[in-house]
């Protein structure tokens, strides 16, 4: 087995005259938590479809697990779970049935799968909902029943397409504690996801993406590093345009995004001596996120 | 493109069988009201058009009209439970309930989904005939022993237009789509192909265009044996209905594929 999991190489894919991925090249390594994080429309989800050879790159190459993809995706599929967008749970099926199904998929026989269902409903922390319908489940429960359905096949690497959007932040603990648990357990994970936190919690490195293109690609803490270096002042109640002129001289840099003024600076009391004694204005300083890197390179907020 | 092909094929002769059961689990949930449906319905119009109009009709071609019109409704029934079910519980899993989408997600191709569908649908046929055959023999419309005889066709009749409707449900971008097969194809397909009364009543194109159907191919292998005679050209028969079903499994298969992997 070798040790990158996931490799591409100037990948490009257009649908019509849009190009939603624009010459991507990364490389995952196994064992790794690698994300992609960029707002919705960022060529995202398309790259995890073209991981698993569900869409077709116009050029360039890709490998998973050793295997080329699209060509031999189905080979590489063996050996990935997936954990799409949204829960395409069997609705009208118990959680058991739902394992079971999935199982038979992967060629399992009954008896292999039945093997293999307890440890998953425990995974899931479900063994009190297995007789359970899963109509009848939370949002959170149905995200971990999808999250254990993936690991069926006993997978080494996991494709997960914002595995927590739509949770709650409980559920979304829940989520990214049992994630951790599986990196812990040598699976190699590549998620897509627009939360920022999520990114920094969870991956060892991010590729950041605009437009289909690959904006920035590192470890958090060194992208944050790299490309902010400083803590931030948010200052907002005030007119950012006119507010700017002020602090000009003591910031390194200053971003407006909406009514709210970032400001990056390593002396923050020197911003707030500048602008003493003007109403009105609220001010909250923090350490710099990935958030700050993405605005600073896009000069803009991610949507959410 | 070669690659493309594989995945609109299946990947081997058993994946198919996941499909398959997966349906069937779904099904035992609703087993009862199912059965009741394949039942009720063709008893309906065996019981409505049969007495009645077999009261102005007649004799038809040497059996009572509700006995002519019992093997017509055999693979009627057929085709009526396996279109349906492609084109209403297929189509749903398809696009709406991300069913296929989590199968493609496994190690399953675009080929062993649809074969599993299909496999499935005629199933679903198989069972809606087998009602109607057992009510008719019950009731003394047909002979016990052409029962072995007209089930496989009954099986393969379920495939052919499981496979047909499967090309409509591949094309088609919303459930409205589907009244235009209905009212365009099937209905007038019920009408021309000797179901409900005899083809020779017809001007002569229709009945070279009626012989071409489907519908009719079954109709003339069952019907001759549920009446106690021998049918006539089954091979040809059998070859044609295999036709319906083999080509646009593989034709249906391929569109899928530039409809989900694009």
């Amino acid at each position: 087995m070798s040790n990158v999991a996931i490799g591409l190489k100037g990948v490009t894919k257009s649908f019509g005259d849009k190009l939603v991925v624009n010459d991507m090249s990364f490389a995952v390594a196994s064992g790794e938590c690698f994300g992609l994080l960029g707002p919705n429309g960022a060529g995202k989800s398309t790259i995890a479809r073209m991981l698993l050879g569900m869409t077709r790159p116009d050029s360039g190459n890709i490998t998973v697990l050793g295997v080329s993809v699209p060509e031999r995706s189905r080979l590489a599929r063996k050996s990935i779970g997936v954990v799409p967008q949204s829960d395409n749970l069997d609705l009208e099926f118990t959680v058991r049935e739902n394992l079971l199904v999935f199982g038979r998929y992967f060629g399992m026989s009954t008896r292999e799968i039945q093997g293999v269902i307890p440890s998953l409903l425990e995974f899931a922390r479900l063994e009190s909902k297995s007789d359970a319908r899963v109509g009848q489940l939370s949002g959170g429960m149905k995200r971990r029943l999808t999250l254990a359905r993936a690991l069926i096949n006993d997978p080494q690497l996991l494709i997960m397409d914002e595995p927590t959007t739509g949770l709650d932040p409980h559920a979304r603990h829940q989520i990214w504690e049992r994630l951790r648990f599986l990196l812990a357990s040598g699976k190699t994970i590549i998620l897509t996801t627009h939360f920022m936190e999520e990114a920094e919690r969870l991956c060892d490195r991010i590729c950041l993406l605009e437009h289909g293109s690959k904006i920035a690609e590192g470890s958090p803490p060194a992208l944050i590093e790299e490309y902010i270096g400083c803590n931030v002042i948010e200052i907002f109640g005030g007119n950012p345009h006119e507010l700017i002129s002020l602090i000009k001289p003591c910031v390194q840099r200053v971003e407006v995004s909406g009514e709210t003024l970032f400001c990056y600076t390593p002396a923050p009391e020197q911003v707030r001596v500048q602008l003493r004694g003007r109403a009105g204005l609220r001010f909250l300083e923090r350490p710099p996120s990935l958030e700050d890197v993405f605005l600073r390179l896009t000069g803009r907020e991610m949507e959410k | 493109m070669g690659e493309g092909f594989a995945a609109a094929l299946p990947a081997n002769a058993w994946n198919w069988i996941a499909v398959w059961r997966r349906n069937y689990l779904a099904w035992t949930k609703v087993a009862l009201a199912s059965l009741l449906g394949m039942l009720a319905d063709p008893m309906i119009y065996l019981f409505g058009l049969g007495t009645g109009l077999g009261l102005l009709v007649g004799r038809v071609e040497g059996a009572s009209y509700i006995a002519f019109l019992a093997a017509g409704m055999v693979a009627t029934g057929a085709m009526t439970a396996s279109t349906f079910e492609t084109i209403y519980a297929v189509f749903g899993r398809m696009r709406d309930h991300g069913t296929w989408e989590a199968m493609l997600h496994s190690q399953l191709t675009i080929g062993d989904i649809v074969l599993g569908e299909l496999a499935w649908a005629a199933t679903k046929a198989f069972l809606a005939g087998t009602a109607i055959t057992v009510v008719a023999a019950t009731l003394g419309y047909a002979g016990w022993a052409s029962v072995p005889y007209v089930l496989p066709v009954v099986a393969l009749t379920g495939f052919a237009f499981a496979s047909l409707a499967m090309v409509v449900i591949a094309l088609a971008p919303s459930y409205h789509y589907f009244i235009f097969y209905q009212t365009l194809v099937i209905t007038p397909m019920l009408f021309l192909s000797g179901a409900v009364f005899p083809v020779n009543q017809l001007p002569g194109t229709f009945q070279h265009l009626a012989a071409l159907s489907p519908l009719a191919n079954s109709i003339d292998l069952i019907r001759p044996v549920m009446l106690g005679h021998l049918a006539n050209n089954v091979g040809l028969h059998i070859g044609a209905l295999c036709v319906y079903a083999v080509l646009p499994f593989f034709f249906s298969a391929a569109l899928f594929r530039r409809r989900l992997m694009r």
